[in-house]
């Protein structure tokens, strides 16, 4: 691997690591910046008051029931927007990828007329004894619905690359469609699964806006720790520069769980989890 | 290629830490001239004024009567929260004036040394009970709030709204339990009108704002709890002559008669 990596042409022209470098400074910079504001003397007691973290714990338990929910509709998704063929496919793939584009808080303004109390759906919901606004139901909803394109997009990416050859032979050796999902398909695409669910949990993770619009914002109920940031640059800026420090460390962490193989995302695994005969023929 | 790519990033650290120190230092020097500069002359030329959002209406309305007033000059308007806005200042923004809708912000951006002269108070805020149109939940009166088959939201203690809400719990000693504690009144104005909430607790001026959207149900303890509204200059302010005359002209009786038709109380 190693010896042919050094052996590939780059070519990249040297102007082109000068703009590269800007760029990344653009993002690394005010990052440091944070972390030089961040009162270390008080750092403890500030990220570990009981409002933290409650906030903390409030957004790891959502921010986790949102990725299960982005799991459970997202594959299906994927999957009828890669390999399905219908009608206005095209449509639906810009529909399901609209909340990456929309503001926030556009897609909270739109929850809550879908899932309020006057919303679309909200007076079924309320006949059939569901309460959606301002409950922690109404967090996850609105952590699902930002973070769904992310795991939709790298999925759909992994299995486009990984093409239907293999479920095609799987096919002609007698395997019906639910068999060859689960045996051939999932797991050939299953680092583009796991890295497209770790990127939705970050995401959750970062939700402010459709959270702040939809579910309001309680403690212990609905005030994630990105809202907790917002309340607290009220009165205590070192307490919000703290949980904010706190909060990229935990999405570093969780993004660098996602790409700590630079071949994670890609059907890379092929060799291993099948015994096609044909396998490093079809990898190229 | 790894060297080049070091010597790129050493050369742009250089250059952006040059380009973070040096406009700041020249924009010091600059806005200081001018100030002085301009402390002779007249209300002329641009001024830009910070305001809290729940100046919004008044303050444009002012503004353009100090247009018209004062030939020649031009006002810029930027409206956010309170602590948002000392924040801004803090860091450099560029601001003339500053009006805060609470002291506790004002005090704030005095202790960073950033007032010039004497804040002066302008206005004052009550809370009121707006609940959505027609009322649901019949509520009439602060003590309603507690009731429990009703959703309240409110403002968060921590700021200016959440502390007036919580200062008149006290006086009154009934406790709420708002189902949501929003860190802004328009967030709180905004789940009422979407009558995702029965009643919220808001300023007098956002409940006329918002119009019929909301019905208002004014209650006689929102007295014990009146929000003053400070205004003043900022110190090296571009522009100090006009910045002045705008803090005149707000607490003279035009900017008054406005303040007054968009529901804020005497100071």
């Amino acid at each position: 691997m190693t010896a042919r990596k050094a052996a590939t042409y780059t070519g990249i022209p040297a102007w082109v690591y000068a703009v590269a470098a800007a760029g990344a400074l653009l993002v690394v910079l005010p990052l440091a910046a944070m972390v030089a504001k961040v009162n270390w003397a008080n750092f403890i007691p500030l990220v570990t008051s009981e409002s933290s973290l409650t906030a903390l714990g409030l957004s790891l338990r959502t921010s986790a029931a949102s990725t299960v929910l982005c799991i459970i509709l997202g594959v299906p998704l994927a999957l009828v927007l890669a390999r399905g063929s219908f009608p206005g496919q095209r449509v639906l793939r810009s529909l399901v990828l609209l909340p990456l584009v929309l503001p926030p808080v556009v897609g909270g303004i739109a929850l809550l007329y879908t899932f309020g109390r006057q919303g679309l759906l909200g007076r079924t919901l309320e006949v059939a004894g569901l309460q959606i606004a301002f409950s922690t139901t109404a967090v996850v909803l609105a952590q699902t619905f930002v973070a769904l394109p992310f795991l939709v997009v790298s999925l759909e990416g992994a299995l486009r690359i990984a093409g239907p050859r293999y479920e095609a032979v799987a096919a002609t050796l007698g395997a019906s469609p639910s068999t060859v999902l689960r045996r051939v398909t999932l797991p050939l695409v299953l680092p583009g699964l796991a890295s497209g669910a770790v990127l939705s949990f970050a995401r959750s993770l970062g939700e402010f806006g459709a959270t702040l619009t939809f579910a309001g914002s309680l403690q212990g109920v609905t005030r994630t720790l990105p809202l907790e940031i917002y309340l607290q640059r009220e009165t205590d800026a070192d307490a919000a520069v703290a949980l904010s420090l706190v909060l990229v460390a935990v999405a570093v962490a969780v993004v660098a769980l996602a790409y700590r193989s630079p071949r994670a995302g890609r059907p890379a695994t092929v060799e291993r989890t099948t015994t096609a005969p044909a396998a490093s023929g079809a990898v190229r | 290629m790894r060297r080049a790519f070091a010597g790129v990033l050493v050369v742009l650290a250089l250059a952006l830490a040059l380009a973070g120190c040096s406009p700041a230092a020249d924009g010091g020097a600059a806005k200081q001239g001018t100030a002085v500069d301009g402390g002779a002359s007249g209300a002329a030329g641009s001024v830009t004024v910070f305001a809290a959002a729940s100046l919004k209406t008044a303050f444009t309305d002012i503004a353009g009567k100090f247009e018209a007033a004062n030939p020649g000059t031009d006002v810029t308007l930027s409206f956010a929260g309170s602590a948002d806005l000392v924040t801004q200042i803090t860091q450099g923004a560029p601001a003339d004036v500053f009006a805060s809708a609470d002291t506790r912000n004002m005090d704030k951006l005095e202790g960073e040394n950033l007032v010039a002269g004497e804040p002066g108070n302008f206005a004052t805020n009550t809370l009121t009970i707006v609940v959505p149109p027609g009322n649901p939940a019949r509520i009439t009166g602060f003590s309603d709030l507690a009731r429990s088959d009703i959703k309240v939201v409110a403002c968060a203690s921590q700021v200016p709204c959440g502390a007036a809400a919580q200062a008149i719990e006290q006086e009154t000693g009934t406790r709420l339990s708002p189902v949501s504690e929003e860190s802004s009144v328009t967030d709180v104005l905004g789940k009422v009108i979407s009558g995702e909430a029965d009643a919220g607790l808001v300023y007098v001026t956002d409940a006329r704002n918002a119009g019929t959207k909301v019905e208002e149900v004014t209650f006689p303890e929102a007295a014990t709890a009146i929000n003053t509204y400070p205004i003043a200059a900022v110190k090296g302010a571009r522009n100090k002559a006009t910045a002045v005359a705008f803090v005149d002209f707000v607490r003279g009786p035009e900017g008054q008669a406005a303040l007054a038709a968009a529901g804020f109380g005497k100071p």
